[in-house]
C-alpha cells in the first residue's frame, strides 16, 4: 500500500479544480435567472435553454459546423489512412523527411495557415464560404489523424494479413476480414478526433468565411451583446455533455475492437 | 509423378536487390515425409518456404505440388497451410472463429463446421477453448492453435516457419514429439524451418542443411550425423573434430592419407579426391577414446596429449586434449570420466580408423 501524502492529494484536489470549475460554471450560470454572470445566483430558470432552442441562426450555424466536421473528419481520415498505410507498409525513400513533412502543418501557425489560404483563395478569384473552411479543416487535421492511425497500424503485425491469404482468403478478403476490423478502432478515434478539432475551430473559419457561421463564429458574435449571453451559455453547457458523450463512445467502441475482457488501457481518443 | 516427387522445387533461386537469398534449389519432397529445412539464421530457409507457400516469387525456377506448377498462383489458392513464427492468430477473434476462418469457402453447413472445429482442437488437446481470444492464451497453446486453423483446411502440405522458436526448453521438447506423432497420424506432409539441429534431428525424415542459399545436403538425420559431405554440415550437426590432412595416394577402394601430427593411415575411398590434395579428416568426439596410459585398449591411432580443459554435462563430460603439433584441442566426450584425468595431467587418446570421416575442402 502506498503511505497516504496529503499534500499530494491536496494537489490533485486542486488540479482538477483549476481543469473544471472554470468550465463548470458555465452549465451553472446556463440555469441562472439572471443576464449577467456574477454571484449571487438569482434562481432557476430554463428561458435560456427555450432561447437557444428557438434561436434559428443558432442552428443554421450549428448545421454548418457539423456539416464541415463531418466532411472535414472523413475526408482528412481518409487522406491520412492512405499515407499512414504507406508509411508502415513500404520502405519509403526519404521517409523520415516526408513524414515530417506531412506532420508540418501542425505546429504552423494557425493564423499563418489561415492568412496564406485566403491569400491563395481569393487571390484565385474564388468566394469565401463554407467550401474553403471546409478544405482547410481538411488540411489542419490530417496530421492530428495521421498520428492516431501511424502508431495504430505501426504495431500491425503483417503476419496477420499473410495469414489470412494463406487461409484462403484474397486482397478484399483479407481486408475486411482482417485488416479492417483491427485498425477500425483507430479509425473511429480519427474521425472522432478531427470532427472535435473542425467543430470548435476558429481561426481558419474566421477568415475564411463569409454570411455563413460555424458554431465558434456564431457564439463569439453573441458575445458582444450582453442580453445574447446568457443562451450561449446553454449552448456550451450543451456541447460539454455532448462531448463528454462522444468520449465515452469513442471508449465504448475501443474496447468493442478490444474484446478480450482487458479494460484497463487509458490513453487518448 | 511417383509419392517421392510429391513436392518438386526445381532450380529455384530468389535474389532481394543484389542478396541471393536461395541459390538454384534443387529438392524433391516423398508424400507425408516430414522434411526439415536446417540452416543458420540468414541462410534462406525462410524465404525457400515462402516461396512454397506463395508469399514470396521465385526469380528463377519452378516449384510443383502434387504434379501441379503452383509458382504463379497465388497463396490463398495454394494447397499449402503455414504455421507462422509468431502463430500470427488473429487478435480480433476467438479460437473457433480463427480455426474456422479458412473454411467459409468450403460453404459447410453449420454442424459441419462445429464438427471441423472440435475435431481440430481435439486434436491438438485445446478442447474447451473455442471462446478464447489469443491474449488469453499461453505460448505453446498459440502454437497448438495456428496448427489447428492450419490443419482444418487438410492443406496437401503444411508448412512449419519455426513454429517451436518462441517456447521454453522443456515444453519445445515435449512439441517436438507431438508434433512428430501428429504428423504421422494426419500422414500431410510437413516442411519444416528450424536453425536448431537437434529439432531437425529429432523429427525429420529426411533434413536438407542449407547455408548461403544453398542446399549442402540432404540426408536422413542419421546419415548427415555419421556421413557429413561437407565442413559446413559436419561443423553445424553435433560436435566434431577436423584434422588436417594431405591425400597421398589413391587407388579404387582406398585413399592414403597423412594426417598432420598424427601419421600416414589408409581410409576408405570417396569421389573426386586427388593425390596431393590437402583434406580434412572429420572425427566425432564420442568415437575417441580417452585412457591413462597407451596399452590400456587396443586402437589404430594412439597418441599422447595434455588436457586443457574439461566440462560436465551430467551425462557425459567433454574432455579437451592438446596434441603437439595440432592447433586446436581435440574433444572428447566421455560418459566416464575417468579418475585422474584433470586439468593439465597427461593422456593418451585413442582413434579407430572406421570413425574418421574424409570430407573435402570446398
Amino acid at each position: 500500500m502506498y503511505k497516504k501524502n496529503n499534500i499530494l492529494f491536496l494537489y490533485s484536489i486542486l488540479y482538477f479544480a483549476f481543469l473544471y470549475i472554470p468550465v463548470m460554471l458555465l452549465p451553472v450560470f446556463s440555469f441562472n435567472d439572471a443576464i449577467h454572470m456574477v454571484f449571487p445566483l438569482k434562481g432557476f430558470t430554463l428561458k435560456w435553454y427555450d432561447q437557444m432552442i428557438h434561436a434559428s441562426r443558432l442552428h443554421q450555424a450549428l448545421f454548418n459546423s457539423i456539416k464541415v466536421g463531418v466532411i472535414a473528419s472523413i475526408f482528412s481520415t481518409l487522406i491520412a489512412l492512405l499515407a499512414a498505410k504507406a508509411f508502415t507498409k513500404y520502405k519509403l525513400r526519404l521517409r523520415q523527411l516526408s513524414y515530417g513533412a506531412i506532420l508540418l502543418p501542425f505546429v504552423i501557425p494557425e493564423i499563418i495557415i489561415a492568412v496564406s489560404l485566403i491569400v491563395l483563395w481569393t487571390g484565385m478569384g474564388l468566394q469565401l464560404g463554407l467550401i474553403p473552411v471546409t478544405l482547410s479543416h481538411i488540411l489542419f487535421c490530417t496530421p492530428f489523424c495521421m498520428l492516431v492511425l501511424i502508431s495504430r497500424m505501426e504495431g500491425f503485425d503483417k503476419n496477420l494479413e499473410e495469414a489470412a491469404m494463406d487461409l484462403g482468403e484474397n486482397a478484399w478478403g483479407t481486408f475486411w476480414r482482417v485488416t479492417f476490423p483491427l485498425v477500425l478502432p483507430a479509425i473511429v478515434a480519427s474521425l472522432l478526433l478531427s470532427f472535435v478539432i473542425s467543430f470548435d475551430e476558429f481561426i481558419l473559419a474566421f477568415f475564411l468565411t463569409s454570411n455563413d457561421q460555424t458554431l465558434p463564429l456564431y457564439m463569439w458574435g453573441q458575445l458582444r451583446f450582453p442580453k445574447k449571453l446568457p443562451h450561449v451559455l446553454a449552448l456550451g453547457a450543451v456541447i460539454i455533455v455532448a462531448t463528454s458523450i462522444i468520449v465515452m463512445l469513442s471508449y465504448w467502441l475501443r474496447n468493442l475492437g478490444n474484446p478480450s475482457g482487458k479494460k484497463n488501457n487509458i490513453g487518448g481518443i | 509423378m511417383s509419392d517421392k516427387e510429391f513436392i518438386k522445387i526445381k532450380n529455384v533461386s530468389k535474389k532481394f536487390d543484389d542478396v541471393v537469398a536461395v541459390d538454384d534449389v534443387n529438392i524433391d519432397i516423398a508424400k507425408g515425409e516430414f522434411f526439415s529445412l536446417l540452416g543458420p539464421s540468414g541462410c534462406g530457409k525462410t524465404t525457400l518456404l515462402r516461396i512454397l507457400a506463395g508469399f514470396e516469387y521465385p526469380s528463377f525456377g519452378k516449384v510443383l505440388i502434387d504434379n501441379i506448377d503452383v509458382t504463379d498462383i497465388t497463396p490463398n489458392l495454394r494447397p499449402t497451410n503455414m504455421v507462422f513464427q509468431n502463430y500470427a492468430i488473429f487478435p480480433h477473434i476467438n479460437v473457433k472463429r480463427n480455426i474456422e476462418f479458412g473454411l467459409r469457402k468450403e460453404k459447410l453447413s453449420r454442424e459441419e463446421l462445429n464438427q471441423r472445429v472440435n475435431d481440430a482442437l481435439k486434436m491438438v488437446q485445446l478442447e474447451g477453448y473455442e471462446d478464447r481470444f489469443s491474449n488469453q492464451l499461453s505460448g505453446g497453446q498459440r502454437q497448438r492453435i495456428a496448427l489447428a486453423r492450419a490443419l482444418v483446411k487438410q492443406p496437401k502440405v503444411l508448412l512449419l516457419d519455426e513454429p517451436l522458436g518462441a517456447l521454453d526448453k522443456k515444453l519445445r521438447e515435449e512439441m517436438q514429439l507431438e508434433l512428430r506423432k501428429l504428423q504421422r497420424s494426419v500422414g500431410i506432409t510437413f516442411i519444416f524451418v528450424t536453425h536448431d539441429q537437434e529439432e531437425a534431428m529429432t523429427m525429420s525424415d529426411r533434413v536438407a542443411v542449407m547455408n548461403k542459399g544453398q542446399i549442402l545436403q540432404i540426408s536422413p538425420p542419421k546419415d548427415l550425423y555419421n556421413n557429413p559431405k561437407n565442413l559446413f554440415v559436419g561443423d553445424f550437426i553435433g560436435q566434431i573434430n577436423f584434422l588436417e590432412s594431405e591425400v597421398k595416394s589413391v587407388d579404387q577402394q582406398n585413399v592414403k592419407v597423412s594426417i598432420k601430427n598424427l601419421g600416414d593411415y589408409t581410409l576408405t575411398y570417396i569421389d573426386n579426391i586427388n593425390q596431393g590434395e590437402s583434406i580434412v579428416c572429420a572425427i566425432r568426439p564420442e568415437t575417441i577414446q580417452i585412457t591413462k596410459n597407451n596399452d590400456q585398449i587396443k586402437s589404430d591411432i594412439s597418441v599422447k596429449g595434455k588436457i586443457s580443459n574439461t566440462s560436465f554435462y551430467g551425462n557425459m563430460t567433454y574432455v579437451y586434449v592438446e596434441i603437439e603439433g595440432i592447433k586446436k584441442p581435440l574433444m572428447i566426450s566421455t560418459s566416464d570420466p575417468l579418475e585422474g584425468l584433470t586439468y593439465n595431467s597427461d593422456c593418451f587418446i585413442n582413434i579407430n580408423l572406421k570413425d574418421i570421416r574424409l570430407i573435402k575442402k570446398n
